[in-house]
């Protein structure tokens, strides 16, 4: 194990390498350019033997990744924003198909207005494309996950494709240390893709065929169990990982001060790791606050929300908006602990759009809760520069 | 090569759902007799993947990998990256299109393949509509041709697509019909054994589209050469060459049949005949196919590659 002092992106591109991915598509894109730039390096210097298609769009991104994922071999790629919206189509294709893709994609805003700054409604708007979904805060906790998310994804009751993200430059791009394993190391804990099916000439047989109703909702239903399967393995594959290597991150949701906590934050990605900042200074003027840092959105984890917010407040702090309802890890918290007792749930919307979230904003909008001057079924605007803002 | 010589080994069954007298699943069962099994194919939306492949059913005897529509060319490249990735050579990647799927929205993927020199056979079958949607004019639809967006005849011309894959100075561009299948044979065959990215569109008439009984199928892709409205060429490292009747009309031995012998007996385009002869549309018809054909005869005849 050696110490790296990178980039988020730089050390996301280290971890992808020593999985040994087969196959790469890549469409330039900020913020997560840097990591496919880094895996042209490896791939042109001879530090990483994979095919690599400098394709012309995103969606052909996805349509290249699903093909050579069908014909059975290990695939990744990574994206931002407008990139990922203009996959949409081959996202449904890539889980309709079970193909265990790995993707990256960075969060950032999408235009118009062009902005590069991070913000959720990317990835968040592609929540029932059927993708698991995760979010890291820190660079060690992209190397980490880069790893898991392969063993995840090729997992057979899973055979789902995983998206992993991370918030644009307060983490893709800033140093941070991370310990990166040996070569080795990766390979005795992520074995070969051995796939289930795939597309070879001596065996013809036509896949994605026109499907009658008579199986469409059961293969849907396939789906969903991979999904509820996943909130199994996720805790498992990370404790596995935490045992070999000494790193755990989490499960579905990393729980920080939450014991005795009356007042619990959820965030995701930065400002999830702004939040522990601030959970500190919360407890040291005597609130007791402490952070649920959601690490999993798909599949949702309710149960642990429950379980959570069994006589507690908790606070969503949102970086996107589903405009027209609100922020979405609110909404969907408030679905998954309708009937848990004691359990408010209140929500902000902040940092939308990419304005920075630091741990006095955090501490704010805490102490507004704390003090009641929050309703739980209005959700905040923080730092809203216009009339109507909390 | 003759019809009774073509390779016996089926791999295309029968079963499959076309319209009757559909050539689109004939020209794929003679493009897969030339390829062999040792061949995957790539079938993006168009008529071909609605009516061939109902699960659990398949008539296929190669694996079929059916595709977005967007995303032929792309998903070629990602087959031949896997197949490099797993040692197996000699697979042919063909990528089975219908003429929305090349010519419009499948275009930017196509082009892309092309690019960055894919080893594969693209083919457009192209019956000049959006037929299986319910006949929509694409950009493959001939002027003057009744669509169902195209009321009163499409306005515009057909884009030059075997044009725009010779600008991407493939090392192998051929048009072929249906109509004559040794030719088509041949071509197919010549392209698998080129390494690199080829093109190769055929001319598909649709009956239900074009409006003509179904019976008169290869009739009319025969008329649609021997009148010059659809020429059958071949371009190896750009060089073009014409073939067959083409090539007799460039070199003088046979005159191209009058246009009317190829439009009339097609409903398509009846309103330019009843209730009375559309003279401007016919003369905007036979002005672009003469200027055409100038210029199918200087780019035969330079000798250089376009």
């Amino acid at each position: 194990m050696t110490t790296m002092f990178d980039v988020g992106n730089k050390i996301a591109a280290k971890a992808v390498q020593l999985c040994r991915p087969e196959v790469i598509a890549a469409y330039p894109i900020t913020p997560q350019t840097v990591i496919v730039e880094e895996l042209a390096r490896m791939v042109e210097a001879g530090e990483l033997t994979a095919e690599y298609l400098r394709v012309e769009s995103e969606h052909s991104v996805m349509a290249a990744t699903c093909s050579a994922a069908s014909m059975g071999v290990r695939t990744f790629t990574a994206t931002s924003s407008q990139g990922l919206a203009f996959m949409h189509e081959m996202l449904h294709w890539a889980s309709l198909s079970r193909l265990p893709i790995v993707m990256i994609n960075v969060n950032r805003t999408l235009g118009p207005g062009w902005s590069i700054w991070v913000d959720d409604t990317d990835s968040m708007s592609q929540r029932d494309t059927g993708w698991i979904q995760l979010y890291c805060s820190s660079a060690q906790e992209i190397f980490d996950t880069v790893i898991q998310s392969f063993k995840l994804a090729e997992h057979r009751d899973v055979q789902l494709p995983v998206m992993i993200n991370y918030s644009a430059f307060t983490i893709s791009h800033t140093m941070m240390p991370a310990e990166v394993l040996s070569q080795e190391q990766v390979d005795s804990f992520l074995p070969p893709f051995k796939p289930y099916w795939r597309l070879d000439w001596r065996n013809p047989v036509t896949f994605g065929n026109v499907l009658s109703d008579e199986y469409h909702m059961e293969k849907r239903y396939t789906m969903q169990q991979g999904m509820e399967r996943a909130k199994q393995l996720i805790p498992e594959i990370a404790r596995e990982y935490e045992q070999r290597f000494g790193r755990f991150h989490g499960g579905l949701i990393e729980e920080y001060r939450a014991d005795d906590a009356e007042y619990l934050l959820l965030a995701v990605s930065a400002v999830g790791s702004e939040a522990k900042v601030a959970v500190d200074n919360l407890r040291a003027m005597g609130y007791k606050v402490g952070l649920g840092r959601v690490r999993v959105v798909r599949p949702f984890p309710d149960e642990e929300l429950r379980r959570l917010g069994k006589g507690r407040s908790l606070i969503a702090l949102d970086r996107n908006i589903s405009v027209g309802s609100g922020g979405i890890v609110y909404h969907e918290t408030r679905s998954a602990v309708l009937g848990v007792a004691g359990c408010k749930v209140y929500g902000y919307l902040c940092g939308v759009g990419g304005r920075d979230v630091t741990y006095e904003d955090i501490e704010g909008m805490a102490l507004k809760v704390i003090k009641g001057e929050m309703h739980p079924d209005v959700v905040g605007w923080w730092d809203l520069k216009t009339a109507g803002g909390n | 090569m003759a019809i009774k010589d073509l390779p016996r080994e089926e791999l295309m069954y029968s079963g499959a759902g076309s319209c009757p007298g559909c050539v689109d699943l004939l020209s794929l069962r003679m493009t897969l007799k030339a390829l062999g099994p040792k061949t995957v194919l790539i079938s993006p939306a168009s008529c071909t993947a609605s009516i061939a492949t109902s699960y659990p059913k398949s008539p296929f005897g190669v694996p079929v990998l059916t595709m977005a529509f967007a995303a032929g060319g792309a998903a070629a490249s990602g087959v031949v990256a896997a197949l490099k990735q797993l040692g197996e050579d000699g697979v042919n990647v063909v990528v089975w299109a219908g003429d929305g799927g090349t010519y419009d929205i499948g275009l930017q993927s196509l082009s892309g393949a092309m690019e960055r020199g894919t080893n594969f056979i693209f083919v457009c079958y192209n019956n000049e509509a959006y037929s299986n949607t319910g006949i929509q004019r694409s950009g493959a639809t001939p002027f003057g041709a009744w669509t169902t967006t195209t009321w009163k005849g499409k306005v515009e011309q057909r884009k030059d697509m075997p044009g725009i894959m010779l600008a991407h100075r493939l090392p192998y561009v051929a048009t072929a019909s249906p109509s004559y299948v040794e030719d088509l044979f041949r071509k197919v065959q010549r392209a698998a054994s080129i390494e690199g990215p080829k093109y190769l569109e055929y001319q598909i008439p649709c009956a239900p589209a074009w409006r003509f009984p179904m019976e008169r199928t290869i009739e009319i892709g025969r008329l649609a050469v021997e009148t010059g409205a659809w020429p059958l060429f071949e371009a190896v490292d750009g060089k073009v060459e014409f073939n067959l009747r083409s090539k007799q009309i460039l070199e003088g031995k046979v005159q191209r049949k009058p246009i009317e012998e190829y439009l009339e007996p097609q409903g398509r385009f009846g309103h330019l005949f009843k209730p009375v002869r559309n003279e401007t549309a016919l003369d905007e018809i036979r002005r672009f196919l003469d200027a055409e054909w100038e210029r199918y005869g200087k780019l035969a005849a330079c000798g250089v590659a376009v």
